[in-house]
């Protein structure tokens, strides 16, 4: 079956990003997004995947205006972020955030009813509110939606909440969702309700959403595209058919040989990534490359350029990309 | 909660529903407090005090009658002791010192509940502005807070009854500006550890100000902290005025605790062992500030850590 | 003698919740084991009943054999030096389960002291042999819990399991909430451990595929009770029970077309210990339940060599026939709602 194509021109676009935090007292800047440019077309589910600390959450809240970018902009439909009060404002009702935790998303002293209306409020919504709420939380699968107006989110599963939190989003009819680990603290078995609900508003609506997540599973189950970050770059982008199945940087290789049904040798790095304050030289990931270190790289001849030419920024649109030295000599 | 609430066509359009839904919200969350609050057998010992001091102070013109402070009709003899007739006795001029018990309390928790209301309000207002803007606005307004946290309370409230017109609105205020810090540093702590939870981050995102971040997530978070606070102080607002009232600053034609503290003084009670000048006055006084201590508590233990059962 | 065999567990908590409906199993030495399920299943509170750690209202039944000894008719004194010394935890959440205001090295040293098996400098000496042992450097002993990673830090839980040389460690969720990178170097640094040292190994965790990586056996849990249990390759690729299918499911294979754009998943969420429902418990979201489902309980059955699983449809109509692959037609099977061209069922949230 295949999902609904997506058009060629970008809906939301990241160009050049640089997001830098400054360093206490002296220390260099944590350089948490160090030059990214990202596509997402209207109808496509892309997957920004990554480890803890790669950036792809500063990456998302830049998309979404909450952090400025220090270098770089982003564009939404064809016009580029302002960051005003009222534009942000007005950029909100199109670019929605869904998060991690529905627990700590939702209010507790307000009913799941309350924090479905709050964006209404916010933005001064003519027309009945109730049918508006209803509305949402039919589309997220809460059904009878009247059932669920006084309850507090205490008095919810945690797919419920997360239903809840999707709601609040949808209620203000965004063209864009992005979603920080949107599954990571649910139960197992209620995962693929949630997901399936994502790709369900994907075609029904034709919602584009970015799904930030360190689960590749969860590419491989809802994404079009997925794009691999590593300590603020983005090093590997394309359709996840082929970057999942048929990877080319060894830190895409790497990170799916260690998952527990992946075929081979586990190529398992040591150590953690680095920190965003110290960006290795070269390529920033030739320090814990399995290819540097196995002497391929050298076989290959590219060793030297990888300890010493920054590999550079991919771009953002669909085709499969890697910024890898080995990987473009091959 | 189910069928009650009906589908969306039967209810009528527009007939603000959500103003509904929110009155039953209120209602039942209110009865939910009462059940828990219930549970705390001090909290039900201070909330009886209450009443027995509240009851007679609302219903004083029709259980005393208003003319009880007056000395030319005093209706006893000058300084007698406990009786059938004056169970408390009479004071100097002989007027019955039950009846300006009765009064005084009118005075006295009227004066401490404003006092208490005026101090919170400045406190909260100060404390979620500067927690949640944050910057040098906070640091100014947190430095401000500091020397007033410095400055002993009794002195900078005399400084300033003394320099305005004598009158129940001067102790108010002079209380009320004087103990709002305790609550501006609580408040402000509760709203820098609020705005770390998701759901703010969440408010942002939907497009929502600062004022609206404020009102409508802060401030109810904050709320349980404030009404603590708030029957907290006005037990420290009582004291306050009956010390205010006491050292003759207080309004002079009123009858209050302090003031009946300090005729009994003025009137020798102390050296002439007339302790029932003394003792009513005082016992109210401290029975009533336990009594607001004990509800506060108890309050404070109803509201903090309840977020549910979680599953 | 097993080295750890658990004969009819019952616990329920002081709310009336019944963590814990009656559970065996059994461990030997040098084995690997793991226990998969949800929140409310009745895991963790299995790995606390197993050292008596449960909160005092907890009513707990059945018998826990620890190398022949019965951990619940211990006295007290003996639970204490068992604890530890012969089983130890590797606690869910490591982050939170460190002391922050003492160095690490004191904590690992911590169990040793208290078990008065060295002096304050043998124990230092030992922290720092184990700290090895688990990867990191022995001269971060001296640090605090707040200047190590994550990773780290569960590294140092994990050498304060081993501190006493214990026969049995459980570990709890032990990468719930790391990195896949991180999580295999733990997994690899456990399998290493438990590999050298011979002791046996109970491991928890909801992701059964990280599970039939590492263990051996795979026992599934369902509202207090294990439903399937058996050979962890078998029980991960073809299991009989609905739901440890559906668990299994809910992390696709990479590569695997059937998994694209399918998520599959379970409607409703995992019960409540307080409020289970009447006959199978997982009727209500099971994808194949019969009507008698609704009230006959049901009880684990054979379904091969060293394999039971609790699901009628065992040996009913043929082993082949016992779990369910495609379900019959009309019957929805979990997470099929998306894909164009079909209509979203709306399910009882």
């Amino acid at each position: 079956m295949t999902p609904s194509t997506p058009s060629t021109t970008a809906l939301l676009r990241a160009h050049r990003v640089h997001v830098a935090f400054p360093g206490r007292r002296g220390a260099p800047d944590a350089r948490a997004v160090d030059g990214v440019d990202l596509d997402i077309r209207r109808g496509e589910i892309v997957a920004l995947v990554g480890e803890s600390g790669c950036g792809k959450t500063t990456l998302a809240r830049t998309l979404l205006g909450l952090v400025a970018p220090t270098e770089g902009g982003v564009t939404f439909d064809g016009r580029p972020l302002e960051y005003s009060g009222r534009s942000l404002k007005a950029y909100r009702k199109r670019v929605q955030l869904v998060l991690q935790d529905p627990s700590g998303s939702l209010n507790p002293r307000h009913t799941v009813y309350d924090a479905v209306a709050e964006g209404l409020r916010i933005h001064g919504h003519r027309g009945d509110e109730q049918a508006a709420v209803a509305g949402a939380l039919s589309r997220a699968g809460l059904r009878p939606p009247e059932r669920f107006f006084l309850r507090h989110p205490h008095e919810l599963s945690g797919g419920q909440r997360q239903r809840v939190v999707i709601a609040g989003a949808l209620v203000l009819e965004p063209e864009l969702l992005v979603a920080d680990e949107p599954v990571a603290s649910l139960d197992a078995s209620v995962r693929g309700e949630i997901l399936a609900l994502l790709l369900r508003l994907r075609d029904d609506l034709g919602l584009s959403a970015l799904v930030v997540t360190h689960d590749l599973g969860l590419a491989w189950n809802i994404a079009d595209r997925v794009a691999v970050m590593y300590l603020g770059r983005i090093v590997e982008t394309g359709p996840v058919e082929q970057v999942l199945t048929a990877p080319r940087h060894p830190y895409t290789q790497a990170l799916l040989s260690v998952l527990p049904e992946a075929p081979g040798d586990p190529v398992v790095l040591t150590g953690e990534p680095p920190d965003p304050s110290r960006v290795p030289s070269g390529c920033r990931f030739h320090a814990r490359c399995q290819i540097l270190a196995g002497g391929e790289a050298e076989r290959a001849g590219v060793a030297e350029a990888c300890r010493t030419r920054d590999p550079g920024v991919l771009t953002g649109d669909d085709t499969a990309q890697v910024a890898c030295h080995w990987a473009a000599a091959r | 909660m189910t069928s009650e609430n009906g589908t969306i066509k039967e209810q009528t359009a527009l007939a603000v529903p959500s103003r509904s839904l929110a009155w039953r919200r209120r209602r039942d969350s209110a009865a939910r407090f009462w059940r828990q609050y219930r549970a705390h057998r001090a909290g039900l010992f201070g909330l009886a005090a209450l009443l027995l001091f509240a009851l007679p102070a609302l219903t004083a013109p029709l259980l005393v009658g208003d003319d009880v402070d007056s000395v030319t009709d005093a209706p006893g003899g000058p300084l007698e002791g406990p009786s059938a007739e004056f169970p408390f006795g009479t004071d100097q001029f002989g007027r019955n010192l039950l009846g300006l018990v009765i009064w005084g309390a009118r005075v006295s928790l009227l004066v401490g509940l404003l006092a208490a209301v005026l101090s919170v309000a400045i406190g909260t207002l100060i404390g979620v502005t500067a927690g949640h803007f944050k910057g040098w606005y906070a640091t100014v307004m947190m430095r401000i807070t500091d020397w007033f946290l410095v400055m002993p309370t009794l002195v900078l409230a005399i400084a300033l009854a003394t320099v305005m017109p004598r009158s129940l609105l001067t102790i108010v205020v002079a209380i009320g500006v004087t103990t709002w810090p305790t609550t501006a540093r609580l408040v402000r702590a509760q709203t820098l550890a609020v705005e770390t939870r998701p759901y703010i981050e969440r408010a942002r995102a939907l497009g929502g100000g600062h004022r609206h971040i404020m009102s409508r997530h802060v401030l109810p978070n904050v709320m349980p902290l404030v009404l603590a606070q708030t029957t907290l102080i006005i037990s420290t607002a009582i004291l306050a005025e009956a010390t205010l009232a006491f050292l003759g600053l207080g309004d002079p034609t009123v009858v209050s605790w302090g003031a009946l503290l300090q005729d009994a003084r003025e009137a020798g009670a102390v050296s002439s062992g007339h302790w029932w000048y003394l003792v009513p006055p005082g016992v109210a006084i401290a029975v009533v500030a336990l009594a607001f201590t004990l509800c506060g508590r108890a309050v404070e233990q109803v509201l903090n850590p309840r977020l549910g059962v979680s599953r | 003698m097993s080295l750890l065999e658990v004969r009819g567990l019952t616990v329920t908590y002081a709310g009336g919740a019944a963590a814990v409906r009656g559970v065996d199993l059994r461990l030997e030495a040098g084995q690997k084991l793991g226990i998969a399920g949800e929140s409310g299943c009745g895991k963790s509170t299995l790995a606390l009943a197993l050292l008596r750690l449960l909160p005092a209202g907890a009513r707990v039944g059945g018998e826990i054999l620890l190398d022949g000894e019965d951990v619940l008719a211990m006295k007290w004194g003996r639970v204490r030096a068992v604890r530890w010394a012969g089983a130890s935890i590797v606690f869910q959440g490591a982050m939170h389960s460190l002391n922050p205001v003492h160095r690490i090295g004191d904590q690992i040293a911590e169990p040793v002291l208290l078990h008065g098996r060295a002096t304050a400098a043998g124990a230092r000496r030992r922290a720092g042999e184990l700290l090895e042992q688990v990867g990191l450097p022995a001269a971060r002993a001296s640090a605090y819990p707040h200047e190590l990673s994550g990773g780290q830090r569960q590294r140092v839980m994990i050498a304060m399991a081993l501190a006493c040389d214990p026969r049995l460690i459980v570990a709890d969720e032990p990468t719930t909430a790391l990195d896949v990178m991180i999580q295999a170097q733990i997994l690899r640094l456990i399998e290493q451990l438990v590999a050298d040292q011979d002791v046996g190994l109970m491991m928890i965790s909801h992701d059964l595929a990280v599970l039939a990586d590492t263990c051996d056996r795979l026992a599934v849990m369902y509202a207090g009770r294990v439903v399937e249990e058996g050979p962890a390759a078998q029980v991960h690729e073809d299991a009989r029970h609905p739901y440890a299918r559906a668990l299994s499911d809910a992390f696709p294979r990479i590569g695997d077309p059937s998994s694209r754009f399918a998520p599959r998943g379970l409607p409703g969420d995992p019960p409540d210990p307080s409020a289970l429902p009447s006959g199978c418990t997982f009727h209500p979201r099971c994808p194949v339940a019969l009507d008698s489902c609704t009230t006959e309980d049901q009880h684990l059955r054979e379904a091969g060599t060293a394999w039971r699983a609790a699901c009628v449809r065992i040996g009913r109509d043929g082993p082949d026939d016992a779990g369910p692959a495609r379900p019959r037609e009309g019957v929805p099977s979990p997470g099929e709602t998306t894909g164009p061209g079909k209509e979203a069922r709306p399910r009882t949230p």
